[in-house]
């Protein structure tokens, strides 16, 4: 495979969308005949960042964070305020074919496919407009179809599929043209934890074997951690943070949860840390993280412990502490 | 030249599929789509059962036109309109206003491919459940014809004519829903212009003088009374060529219109709901 540069190159992006508002009831309404008012909504603030040929990364934020709004000028469909993006080294609100044919977009799960007609149908017509050479459409259609195991349902009318079989036809369907950026936009949303984890395996697996670069968002943590060594948050439009996962945690969760069963169940270990629960002879402590080696230490020698484990906080509970303090922009290498 | 060369050349593969598709699903659908036929055929009906009884009051012609003529006028009336039935304003005020358009614009094909595909399938579907109606119609009016070879070839050309005109001016109206949101009453005034001038409620050559002028520069009759008046009017082979050409006109202005508008529409696409 051919080494790629930073696939997606982003500098200063911004979106404002004006918006017309006006109070409840009818007299507003009846002002808002002769006077509209507008307000000036900032999605996208000097948003910046890069990714490199073959990276997946998370993007992560609070509904309303600008994280869609980002995905969508991205993928050609908005028109940005301001800021210069380069994505496989096109501008992609020019919508060229050729960026057009190397790049996906998977957003909900009602895009690609037609709703009355199987899916294998709509395949068909994708390799039409993707112009898939009949032989190379054929095998990666089947190589599709094999990984995400729609091969009972793609002959099915579309419509009587479930949500979870909608998705996996949907993703087949926007990889067909095997694209080397993908935007996906709450692949597992709605989906049960099964199908949610087929479809991160597929995603990884098409990550590894054609090296694709993939920018991801999602509410479920569970996708970030299986796919994404990098995450970007942002909130209120800014990216609050850049870097890897594991930094994140050491930067924003200055503790860990030590959980300690001792043999003899009984005594008093709140003087270890903070006392987080106390169940079935099962304790758990919070610890500030430089202590954390010592305190076990201290408690493996001072009681028989049938049982210790020290545990980092959900990746959750650390992108809210992310939110709360509100950070600069913090440079990661990744 | 060689971008706009390499564009073409997967559109007719592009083409075939959707048709092929538009056929499948419209298949699925022919019991509403055949309601639907039969619903519609009730608007030539009720204009030929009054133009026949004016006729008929008038000792047998109106302008010069028989009763068997209304007929013919407007049992082909039936065909040309099931062509001319197009994506419309409705179906853009879906698509921007739920952000449907998306999903199109991520594709490297212009969506207007997709349209013209699409309902350009549909048509062979239209064309197979009209024949039935047009028989029954045959029998119970009674039409006079008067056909040539070169009108029927004149006729193949003109209804795709009509086809491609309607469906580039209803893509420009449907694309002020970009600037708008909502564009229906700029279609109902555009189907108030096209009512009257088309030919659609009363073959042209029953409007006044200075109407039938209007009507011939714009481009309403080109979609309806044209097409129609190849097959079941007494149009000159000079009348049926400069009819083609207007239409290629009209296509053209059409598709130029779609490139300009789209063009400035496009940027103010929001994408929301998606």
């Amino acid at each position: 495979m051919a080494q790629r540069d930073a696939d997606i190159r982003v500098s200063g992006l911004r979106k404002t969308f004006t918006v017309p508002e006006r109070e409840a009831g009818l007299r507003a309404s009846l002002r808002s005949l002769v006077r509209r008012t507008h307000r000036d909504v900032h999605a996208v603030a000097e948003v910046s960042f890069e990714i490199p040929a073959g990276e997946v990364v998370g993007f992560l934020g609070p509904n309303g964070a600008g994280k869609t709004t980002t995905l969508k000028m991205l993928s050609g469909l908005l028109h940005p305020t301001s800021g210069q993006v380069s994505v496989l080294g096109h501008v992609p609100w020019r919508r060229e074919r050729d960026y057009l044919r190397r790049m996906t977009l998977v957003m909900g799960n009602r895009n690609q496919l037609q709703w009355d007609i199987p899916a294998l149908d709509s395949f068909e017509m994708n390799r039409a407009i993707y112009r898939i050479p009949d032989s190379d459409f054929r095998t990666i259609r089947d190589e599709m179809v094999e990984l995400l195991e729609i091969g009972d349902l793609v002959r099915k009318p579309v419509r009587n599929l479930s949500l979870g079989e909608r998705m996996k036809a949907e993703i087949a369907a926007a990889l067909l043209h095997r694209p080397q950026v993908l935007f996906l936009d709450e692949p597992t949303i709605g989906l049960d934890v099964t199908m949610q984890k087929r479809i991160r395996a597929f995603l990884a697996e098409y990550n590894r074997r054609y090296g694709a670069t993939v920018l991801l968002t999602s509410h479920y943590m569970a996708d970030v951690q299986a796919l994404c060594r990098r995450v970007i948050v942002i909130d209120h439009g800014s990216i609050l943070y850049d870097g890897s996962l594991r930094e994140l945690s050491a930067r924003y969760a200055p503790h860990q949860t030590i959980n300690v069963t001792l043999t003899d169940p009984g005594p008093e270990l709140s003087g270890y840390g903070e006392l987080v629960s106390t169940e079935a002879g099962r304790v758990s402590l919070k610890v500030a993280k430089d202590q954390t080696s010592a305190v076990a230490a201290r408690l493996l020698a001072a009681y028989e412990v049938s049982d210790l484990t020290i545990e980092d906080p959900p990746v959750e509970d650390v992108i809210e502490q992310v939110f709360a303090s509100s950070a600069t922009t913090v440079e990661v290498s990744s | 030249m060689r971008e706009p060369r390499r564009r073409l050349q997967g559109l007719p593969g592009l083409y075939a599929v959707t048709m092929r598709t538009a056929v499948q699903v419209q298949f699925q659908y022919r019991t509403a789509n055949y309601a639907y036929m039969l619903g519609m055929i009730a608007e030539p009906v009720i204009y030929l059962v009054v133009w026949s009884t004016v006729a008929r009051s008038q000792g047998g012609a109106v302008e010069g036109i028989t009763v068997g003529e209304f007929a013919a006028y407007y049992i082909v009336w039936t065909l040309v309109r099931n062509m001319n039935i197009v994506f419309t304003p409705y179906g853009w005020e879906g698509r921007i206003r739920q952000g449907e358009l998306s999903g199109m614009l991520v594709r490297p094909v212009h969506p207007i491919h997709y349209d013209l595909a699409y309902f350009a399938g549909w048509k062979f579907v239209v064309i197979l459940l009209w024949l039935p109606i047009a028989a029954a119609l045959t029998l119970i009016f009674r039409p006079t014809f008067d056909i040539s070879l070169l009108e029927i070839g004149v006729f193949l050309i003109a209804i795709w004519g009509a086809y491609l005109i309607r469906s580039m001016l209803l893509w420009v109206l449907g694309m002020v829903t970009f600037w708008t949101t909502r564009v229906s009453a700029l279609y109902d005034m555009y189907f108030t212009a096209e009512l009257l001038l088309s030919g659609r409620l009363l073959p042209l050559a029953l409007l006044p003088g200075w109407a039938a002028t209007v009507a011939d520069v714009l481009p309403f009759k080109y979609t309806f009374g044209y097409p129609i008046e190849v097959i079941a009017g007494d149009l000159s082979t000079r009348e049926l060529f400069i009819g083609l050409a207007m239409q290629v006109l009209w296509v053209a202005v059409g598709a130029l219109l779609v490139a300009v508008v789209w063009r400035f529409g496009v940027r103010r696409y929001s994408a929301v709901g998606n």
